[in-house]
């Protein structure tokens, strides 16, 4: 029967809560990064000039046709060079982080793009034929009528798929950074704890998305209550 | 005011406007009616190019809609246009409804605006809901917002798409007593309405379509005393039987 031994864990918090702040900083800056092209690339699948749409449309099918976990590795044994090479950084400069970051905002943007492409196809068309009545150009009424409306109703679900991101930042692991997942690995390693600590790694992910998504979940009862109003 | 010379406008083979002709003039109020699908919704809004069409011009103002060279935003901010479905932007105070594209398009400060769009909200006797939201409103109520927030943009004249055919019954005269009196201030308007009471009230000239084409355009006392057309007076036995 094995032995549990938890006496590891108090003494490895810090090193977690290091870890956990590199969690969170790939999830924000993937987020936000990711909302931010993933607008982009809505708009250009849904705009009327070919080029743009095929390449947006091409854009999101090969991410989404490729695991996360290989366009990570890709951009871990790519990207640090490319960044070396073009800003002529010392070979021993950290860029993993920085590529890690890159990665996750590119390929989550394929995600978030096709989010916000329902997002602007759930306005109604009456609302764009609306503003276009009242002068506005296409630019005026995108920004000033549909997104505003768009983003309103996928709040939730951004929010979830930011859940799922966070989740998926675990696989960083890949490229050994110190992200939450890893440094409890290599704590449980180095104390030969490995059950333990992956256990309250599990635990902990467990808590916080649980009480993400309860939050979401209450959130998008309001909404609801507010549209019905 | 409005020129509509020939014409036509088709979806892949199906043809929705066949050879349309007709004029506004300024100050007249023109009714267009006809059975669904009969195409006056789809002319009414080639008429601001929110519709695009094949062939024929329309000259609005002596501009003309169909032009690539035509600043169409321009142009459409100063044609104004009532929808069937409200279309308020439900995210917005009635008060930023009524100000958003005076100052976003016509680049009146705040303070202009806002109080052009809280007279003319006084005018459609709305005032007291300014803070709300449209989805606060009545149909009736929205549909009188979006006459106020047309009209603060100062436009040459007005088209209406069906504004009552939405309404519960008893909303639609609170809806046509501001457009009637829209009507006897010298507005040019051009409505598509079943609302045959608005039209012997106001309107100089009924325009009867049907299957695409204008069938009739005639002076409002005699489109409703003898309609020269078979079809429209079939038309008129069925919604004036009532």
């Amino acid at each position: 029967m094995y032995e549990f031994d938890w006496s590891s864990i108090p003494g490895a918090l810090p090193f977690l809560w290091e870890g956990m702040k590199v969690s969170l900083e790939i999830t924000l800056t993937a987020v936000i990064f990711g909302i931010a092209w993933g607008t982009a690339l809505a708009m250009m699948r849904l705009s009327p000039l070919k080029p743009l749409s095929w390449f947006a449309a091409g854009y999101v099918n090969l991410f989404r046709a490729i695991p996360l976990v290989m366009v990570l590795l890709w951009f871990f044994l790519i990207v640090p060079q490319l960044l070396r090479s073009v800003f002529a950084l010392d070979p021993n400069t950290d860029v993993r982080l920085t590529s890690a970051m890159i990665g996750f905002a590119l390929f989550e943007s394929a995600y978030y793009s096709e989010i916000i492409r329902a997002g602007i196809q759930s306005v109604p068309a009456g609302q764009v034929a609306a503003a276009s009545a009242l002068g506005m150009t296409y630019a005026q009424s995108m920004r000033l009528v549909v997104l505003p409306q768009a983003f309103r109703n996928m709040v939730p679900l951004l929010l979830t798929q930011a859940i799922v991101l966070f989740q998926d930042t675990s696989l960083v692991y890949v490229s050994a950074l110190a992200d939450f997942f890893g440094t409890a690995y290599k704590v449980g390693d180095r104390d030969g704890r490995l059950v333990e600590l992956l256990l309250f790694a599990g635990a902990v992910y467990f808590v916080l998305c649980l009480a993400a998504s309860q939050l979401v979940r209450r959130y998008q009862k309001k909404l609801n209550a507010h549209v019905a109003h | 005011m409005i020129s509509i010379d020939k014409v036509s406008k088709h979806y892949g083979s199906f043809q929705v406007l066949t050879d349309c002709t007709t004029q506004v003039r300024k100050g007249e109020v023109i009714v267009v009616c006809g059975p669904s699908g009969s195409g006056k919704s789809t002319l009414i809004k080639c008429v601001n190019g929110l519709e695009p069409f094949q062939s024929g011009t329309i000259t609005v103002d002596g501009i003309s809609v169909g032009d690539p060279k035509t600043n169409l935003s321009r142009l459409r901010s100063r044609v104004g246009m009532v929808f069937q479905h409200f279309e308020l932007f439900p995210h917005m105070s009635i008060t930023d409804n009524l100000t958003i594209a005076q100052v976003k398009v016509l680049g009146r400060s705040k303070e202009e605006a806002t109080d052009k769009g809280l007279r003319l909200l006084d005018r459609v006797g709305l005032k007291a809901h300014a803070h709300k939201f449209p989805g606060q409103l009545s149909g009736g109520q929205q549909q009188r917002v979006a006459i106020a927030r047309a009209l603060a943009m100062d436009p040459i004249c007005m088209l209406f798409d069906e504004p009552t055919s939405a309404l519960d019954p008893e909303m639609i005269n609170e809806v046509l007593d501001v457009m009637v009196e829209l009507a006897q201030e010298g507005m040019t308007m051009m409505c598509v309405t079943h609302e045959m009471g608005f039209a012997r009230k106001v309107a100089s000239r009924v325009i009867f379509m049907d299957q695409g084409r204008i069938v009739e355009d005639n002076a409002t006392d005699a489109f409703f005393g003898a309609p020269r057309s078979e079809r429209a007076r079939q038309f008129l036995a069925k919604i004036l039987s009532h």
